[in-house]
């Protein structure tokens, strides 16, 4: 039907052009071949593990903290909210030429130099290498809407809504709350932290530290599909688990008592701390330390807010000196000489000692406080006046013996009291055992005599102690020979105000105080504190509620004296030890018992009267 | 068998006379199996791909694509079956009014054309938008094959090749302003293999070689280099940054780059579900140019190698009609079409495997859309067409 034509390829010469197509048809089905199993079955495994970091982005979703409440529920720490420009620095492009622009970009959006940026990031690397670099705190939303819109151009850059915590009273109580902080390469390490990555808070200092598992909370995550954009895909929600915020701690302290106390000793204008705690229970009311801080410093502090932080050893602020202080304490330590001496029939009651002003013992010769001489004193009277002649006697007769110091360390003298905070100094209870291992250590010039346990029996001498310590001695007086645990952890409530638990701190050991001795003590620091010429009956002899309190007054080599006073009430039936001291603050009732008052005076809700000063020096 | 031969209406039925049966009646007694089932299995395939790939692509109706293509397949599948009870050769006499519909139609689309994506490509119409050029590609080879038949006398060898040239560049340079880098590629595959199969010398196929090499230097080298460049940005980019992918990440082979991680990230057997790098748009157009990908991705090696053997058989199939073919023209028609496949499959999976530059050619019977499927159903057809007719031929039948 068709004309053959010459010029079309036939037999032979079409063959060879099929052939010639189907070899080339074999290669190109060869090559495709070929890639496909290269890509699949060969590489697929990379390219498998580059899809998967493609589609999916992890939003971790911050947990709020739990606040933290008083006793009566008042606010003292919560959170704000907070935006804040983070960097993934895994991120960052490489090279260092590519580094440098988008660090310098970045720096422009956070208005930092590159040399801010840079040192946030070499910060950050310090503290836990991995965790996403905050460059700025604070960020507004406009930076927010176009970071949204540039976001391929700062990759790894994202703004992250953050919890910061907030303090409607300020520096009140900073140091029994504590701070938070990014957790530390070592704290990641530890067991408590097991769930946390870089970059989570934890609690670094008080009770945000101590309770740091009920207030933490456990971070949502949601785990995002996103596009080639880097946008979340509709519906492509993976895993989505909602925060579970923090619960709320309460706290035994209450803020109103809290703040008579800061105030007390910050009107004084001199370091000090102080100290208020149930004898019962060891809750406690209130406890402070003077100078204090403002704990938003520390979130991000400045290099001059660190020097104003670390200053002054002597006025480090951040050192809470109501439980790491380590002071001699004058003459409220006489309750434990005097229950030494009572109990082990060094004395009674009754018999009286004759206070010449001073006492002899061998070549030296310890004089009362102002060379005062008080005349014949029993117990009472003994502290009622405060004779160091009367005190320095029984520590005398029990210098050979370890009486003193067995009373003084059952009363917790020198050691832990059990406070759930992290923060507490042991402190020293001097004793022949210490003394003659430091002389036979050739530390010290000579070994333990009769003038070291006189020292201590008026609180004087080694002696190192705080206010905490002595509040428990003192509670131990009030309660009848029961050692509280100190605390400051009421209960955890959730956020509806549920209690989830309540903490129950026990008494960590009892022992026995003659009720008879009990009570001659007592009478004496109430007479001390507001009868006739006690010591500070010219500062508590207008207060309607009756108290027992002692007045100390501590001699520290290099230092003006400092005042002590230490405070049971109400009398006689006591429920409350508050104690106060302040350096350099001279007679304990110059500034300790002011503070005291102060303190009391919140507490019962009462003022004191005016009364004409007719208290004696110690 | 040869009792159909020599069977006449006149004639007494014979006592053993033996029924026509259902696939005589409609012709496709002598179709070509293997042929039939590697295009039916590709469109089924494609079709079971896009149900579950593209469920969330088009907001409250998931079967969207899936249902879309199922009616292509299933009008494909008719034309196909048209086209191969229709004997080919007709249209070699049809081959100027082919060629003037092919011109007009592909010229039409610059007036009446939908715009997308800044190129005009296709005319809306009610149901679908039709997009001539890929009815085009088939046009083409049967026109032109119609014209190196019949010039085949006329001229001298250079001036021949000359003519088929211009015939075949004139449309692919229409195709080429739409703008359709990649159509207009095949365009001129189709016209050199219609060549190829009309015997123009190997000589010239050299010179031509030389030429498009020269042609390739001259648009993507020198143009933009002296500041005139002949192809839009996008092109040469997409055109040069398979070269360097990596150097490309996040720009024009940002596509390819995301394209060949899917295909990778499917391994052996495939992602199923899970296959997240094409079904959350870090592979662009994975319902058409990039489906391959998603094939990969979703199916794995078996899948994709299974996807590639039934073009392997296409070809095959198609080259074994060539050599079958009653008539010249046939040759030609069947060489054309079977060149055009290959061309289509390799450039276009290539690009999925990031071999080839990225050029807007549909994988034939995968990519969704009505055209391309249709299209190349009927092409199919056409090649049916021609084993049908050599069947015949050889047993002294014609067609009805």
């Amino acid at each position: 039907m068709f004309a053959r034509n010459d010029h079309m390829p036939q037999g032979s010469r079409l063959s060879l052009r099929v052939a010639v197509l189907g070899g080339v048809a074999v290669a190109l089905f060869a090559v495709l071949f070929f890639r496909l199993w290269n890509l699949q079955v060969l590489s697929g495994d990379e390219y498998l593990a580059e899809a998967k970091n493609n589609r999916t982005r992890e939003f971790k979703v911050i947990a709020p903290r739990g606040d933290i409440l008083d006793r009566n529920g008042e606010v003292l720490v919560d959170n704000r909210t907070s935006l804040a420009l983070q960097l993934n620095t895994a991120r960052l492009p490489d090279g260092p030429a590519e580094e440098r622009a988008e660090l310098v970009r970045l720096g422009k959006l956070a208005q930092m130099s590159l040399r801010q940026v840079r040192r946030a990031i070499r910060e950050e690397e310090e503290v836990a290498a991995g965790a996403p670099v905050t460059l700025r705190r604070d960020v507004g939303y406009d930076l927010v809407a176009y970071l949204e819109e540039n976001q391929r151009e700062f990759p790894g850059v994202a703004v992250q809504r953050i919890f910061v915590r907030h303090y409607p009273h300020g520096s009140l109580a900073a140091h029994v709350l504590g701070n938070v902080g990014e957790i530390s390469e070592e704290e990641l390490r530890e067991k408590p932290y097991k769930s946390l990555e870089p970059g989570d808070e934890v609690g670094k200092a008080g009770a945000e530290y101590s309770y740091d598992r009920f207030l933490r909370g456990i971070p949502g995550l949601t785990r995002i599909q996103v596009n080639a954009l880097g946008q979340p895909t509709p519906g492509g929600q993976l895993v989505s688990k909602s925060p579970t915020p923090g619960d709320n701690l309460k706290l035994t302290i209450d803020a109103d008592v809290q703040t008579a106390g800061e105030e007390a000793l910050a009107s004084r204008g001199l370091p000090g701390a102080f100290v208020s705690m149930n004898i019962d229970t060891g809750q406690i009311l209130a406890m402070g330390s003077n100078p204090s801080y403002d704990p938003t410093v520390l979130d991000e502090p400045t290099q001059a807010q660190v020097n104003e932080l670390y200053r002054d050893e002597v006025l480090a602020p951040l050192v809470d000196r109501a439980t790491e202080g380590a002071y001699p304490t004058g003459s409220i330590f006489k309750i434990v000489t005097a229950l030494a001496a009572l109990e082990n029939g060094v004395i009674t009651p009754d018999e009286a000692i004759y206070d010449g002003g001073a006492l002899k013992v061998g070549t030296d010769t310890f004089e009362n406080a102002g060379g005062v001489a008080n005349g014949p004193v029993a117990m009472a009277r003994a502290l009622q006046v405060s004779s160091d002649v009367y005190f320095y006697t029984l520590g005398l007769d029990m210098w050979e013996t370890n009486e003193l110091q067995e009373w003084a360390h059952k009363m917790g003298i020198g050691r832990p009291t059990g406070l759930d905070l992290p923060e507490e100094s042991e402190g020293l209870l001097p004793s022949r055992a210490w003394r003659d291992q430091l002389y036979k250590e050739g530390l010290t010039e000579r070994p333990w005599s009769a003038g070291d346990n006189i020292q201590l029996a008026t609180g004087q001498g080694d002696l190192q102690t705080n206010p905490l310590q002595m509040a428990i001695a003192y509670a131990a007086l009030g309660n009848g020979g029961r050692i509280v645990t100190p605390h400051v952890g009421l209960e955890v409530e959730d956020t509806a105000g549920r209690v989830l638990r309540e903490f129950d701190f026990g008494i960590r050991r009892k022992f026995r105080i003659d009720p008879a001795y009990r009570q001659v003590v007592l009478e004496g620091l109430h007479a001390a504190a507001q009868e006739g010429d006690g010591t500070a009956a010219g500062v508590f002899g207008g207060f309607p509620v009756p108290i027992a309190g002692k007045t100390g007054t501590a001699e520290r080599p290099g230092h003006a004296d400092q005042s002590w006073f230490a405070a049971l009430s109400p009398y006689p039936d006591p429920r409350i030890v508050t104690i106060a001291t302040v350096e350099e603050g001279g007679f304990g009732a110059e500034s300790a018992a002011p503070a005291v008052l102060h303190i009391l005076e919140a507490i019962y809700d009462k003022q004191a009267s005016e009364v004409s000063s007719s208290g004696g020096a110690e | 068998m040869n009792t159909y031969a020599t069977r006449t209406r006149n004639t007494r039925p014979e006592p053993f006379a033996v029924h026509v049966g259902l696939a005589e009646r409609l012709g496709l007694a002598h179709m070509d199996w293997p042929l039939t089932i590697g295009a039916v299995g590709l469109i089924a395939f494609s079709a079971f791909t896009l149900g579950q790939a593209t469920r969330n692509d088009v907001p409250g109706s998931p079967d969207y694509y899936l249902n879309r293509q199922a009616i292509y397949a299933v009008l494909g599948i008719v034309g196909m079956l048209a086209m191969t009870r229709i004997d080919y050769s007709r249209f070699r006499e049809l081959r100027v009014g082919i060629y003037t519909f092919l011109c007009a139609s592909v010229a039409l689309v610059f007036v009446f054309g939908f715009a997308a994506r800044g190129s005009r490509r296709s005319f809306e119409l009610p149901f679908f938008s039709f997009q001539p050029s890929e009815l085009g590609k088939l046009l083409l080879v049967l026109a032109l094959a119609g014209f190196v038949i019949d010039g085949a006398r006329r001229g001298s060898a250079v001036q021949r090749t000359v003519r088929y040239l211009c015939l075949g560049l004139a449309p692919a340079a229409l195709v080429f302003l739409q703008p359709d880098l990649g159509t207009s590629l095949v365009f001129v595959v189709a016209t050199l293999a219609v060549m190829y199969f009309g015997g123009v010398p190997w000589t010239h196929f050299a010179v031509i070689g030389g030429g498009l090499a020269a042609l390739i230097a001259l648009v993507l080298v020198i143009a933009p280099a002296v500041g005139a460049p002949a192809l839009k940005g996008y092109q040469q980019e997409r055109l040069t940054s398979f070269l360097s992918p990596d150097e490309h990440a996040s720009g024009a082979g940002y596509q390819q780059n995301q394209s060949v991680i899917a295909t990778g990230a499917g391994q052996w057997s495939g992602r199923g579900d899970k296959a997240t790098q094409t079904r959350l748009d870090f592979v662009p157009e994975r319902h058409t140019d990039f489906i391959f990908a998603v094939i990969g991705e979703r199916y794995g090696f078996m899948g994709a190698a299974f996807v590639l053997s039934l073009y392997a058989l296409i070809f095959w199939r198609a080259l074994r009609i060539v050599t079958l073919s009653k008539n010249s023209y046939g040759i030609l028609v069947a060489g054309g079409i079977a060149v055009t496949l290959l061309f289509q499959t390799f450039v276009n999976v290539g690009m999925n495997l990031g071999i080839m530059p990225i050029t807007g050619v549909p994988l034939p019977l995968m990519s969704y859309g009505g055209s391309s499927v249709i299209a190349t159903f009927l092409a199919v057809g056409v090649l049916q067409s021609i084993n049908v007719q050599a069947h015949l031929s050889q047993k002294g039948r014609f067609a009805w």
